[in-house]
């Protein structure tokens, strides 16, 4: 236990040290908030979907997690290259704490970072329908955090170099983001659309945080919930897995 | 304590290692020389648990590391021939990390600690992150982390590697130190001959993955008539110079040093 506290702690203090990282991770959710937000808003109001800064906010909030838990499993390949993996992998710790660690420490920092996003949503004008759905939209917070820890666990366990990450990105987590309902209603779509938009784990939790938020479902909670815990769990086992198999 | 047979490693094509054969007795300090590219570091992985072996067994303390990782995991410790530190922590949180990863008590470790940032010079610097460090400073560090703990047996790879000689003095002496109170077994390589001959009890010399002689450095001066460490080594091994590729790793610290500056 002391381990898997002292290696999550190692990931909040990172977190935490590096103040300009944090700042520049704003930059991207900000321009879809208030760029997207306000600039699709008349059109969005005109075909009678309502206020489209209410509707956009939790897929903003969504994608900051996202992202931010996907760069922390991409940590693993930094921590690879600078050596400090080694350092972990040699110890005399099963691997398994050693994965939970790192993957609970990218989950809190991601989380801190999509609350962060959170209170910039409420500045702009984000007003979500009451108190208890708030509590309901951090627990939402939370579970999409550790489901994309794990999965970027599972992702930097896998990769070599950087040129690979970018492959990850291009063709995994930007689809992730866009198929997931963060920027437009998952109702009425082609049915292509509506499979991939389905498959998507992303979907479940922007659709938790927007009903959680402003009362909107597409899915409703308990399927949100029983999707999005089962994929952490599978996650956090193949995550697990691929973190025992790790050679360097 | 060690006991290597066969040892091969292939990466598709390239044979790092060549099938080595050599034993380590418990208390010994056996010193692992070669020229670079030679299979030293790939040896080292393999004895660590950090690279499965193609073929060939490996013993450690009795124990085969492949098959019970964990178990072997905990009979030694290493300080690697790259960095491995974290830059982002101070060097008090680098070393307070890697006590509580070999479970050192949480007194021990305070005590130890603070001694041994003060043997290497580094306990005035010890609420600075590492990355403000010079490359020498940060090698001490990575030695006096890699004697927190006291393993059964301890691997040192190129440790001396850009230390300046006083640091390279307080290594020895307390790597021997260990060895002959403790009876802490050590397997080292290095580039430094003369250091070879000071504390290794017997020395295996490594050339294209392929043991080449194992002796006591005495043994190795008489059977190449030769009077020093080093000239028994060039004769060996030859007098080229080898070349290692750079590594994914290397270019991706290349960028990064681009990209800090």
């Amino acid at each position: 236990m002391e381990v898997v506290f002292a290696l999550w702690l190692r990931e909040v203090k990172r977190y935490l040290r590096s103040r300009a990282q944090v700042v520049a991770s704003l930059g991207q959710p900000l321009m879809y908030l208030l760029v997207l937000g306000f600039g699709l808003g008349p059109v969005f109001e005109k075909a009678g979907q309502g206020n489209y800064l209410q509707f956009v906010a939790p897929g903003v909030i969504g994608m900051t997690i996202l992202f931010s838990s996907i760069f922390s499993g991409a940590g693993l390949l930094w921590d690879r290259q600078f050596g400090f993996l080694k350092e972990t992998l040699v110890a005399p710790v099963p691997r398994i704490q050693i994965m939970a660690g790192r993957t609970l420490g990218g989950a809190t920092t991601s989380l801190f970072q999509g609350t962060l996003v959170l209170v910039v949503c409420l500045l702009a004008g984000f007003r979500p329908h009451d108190l208890g759905g708030v509590f309901l939209g951090l627990l939402f917070m939370a579970l999409v955090a550790v489901v994309f820890a794990a999965l970027g666990t599972i992702i930097g366990a896998g990769l070599k170099d950087m040129q690979g990450f970018q492959l990850v990105m291009n063709f995994l987590v930007m689809p992730i983001f866009f198929l997931s309902g963060a920027l437009y209603p998952l109702s009425n779509l082609p049915p292509a659309l509506t499979v991939l938009t389905r498959l998507d784990p992303l979907s479940y939790g922007v659709d938790g945080l927007r009903g959680a938020f402003i009362d909107q479902w597409h899915f409703g909670v308990v399927t949100d919930l029983a999707v999005l815990g089962v994929l952490a769990a599978i996650f956090l086992a193949l995550g697990a897995r691929a973190f025992s198999r790790i050679q360097v | 304590m060690i006991r290597v047979q066969n040892l091969i490693k292939t990466f598709g094509d390239v044979t790092a290692v060549a099938g080595i054969t050599f034993d380590v007795h418990p208390g010994e300090i056996f010193a692992f020389l070669g020229p670079n590219g030679a299979g030293k570091t790939t040896t080292i992985q393999m004895l660590t648990t950090l690279l499965r072996p193609t073929s060939g067994s490996i013993t450690l303390d009795g124990l085969d590391p492949s098959a019970r990782p964990l178990d072997a995991r905990r009979r030694f410790g290493i300080v690697f021939q790259d960095p491995s530190l974290d830059h982002e922590l101070t060097a008090y949180e680098n070393m307070d990390l890697h006590g509580v990863l070999y479970h050192v008590p949480r007194k021990v470790r305070t005590e130890r600690i603070q001694v041994l940032l003060t043997l290497f010079e580094l306990w005035d610097r010890r609420g600075d992150r590492v990355k403000t460090f010079s490359g020498g400073m940060k090698r001490r560090l990575e030695i006096a982390r890699g004697l927190l703990h006291t393993p059964k047996i301890l691997f040192l790879d190129e440790p001396t590697l850009g230390l300046d000689p006083q640091s390279r003095n307080q290594l020895w002496t307390h790597v021997k130190h260990l060895n002959e109170t403790e009876g802490v077994t050590v397997f080292l390589t290095t580039h430094y001959m003369d250091e070879a001959e000071r504390v290794a009890h017997r020395i295996a010399i490594i050339d294209h993955g392929r043991i080449v002689a194992q002796g006591s450095p005495q043994e190795l001066r008489q059977q190449t008539g030769t009077d020093s460490l080093e000239q028994a080594f060039l004769a060996l091994t030859g007098t080229s110079i080898r070349d290692e590729s750079a590594g994914s790793a290397d270019q991706m610290r290349q960028m990064a040093r681009m990209w800090r500056k």
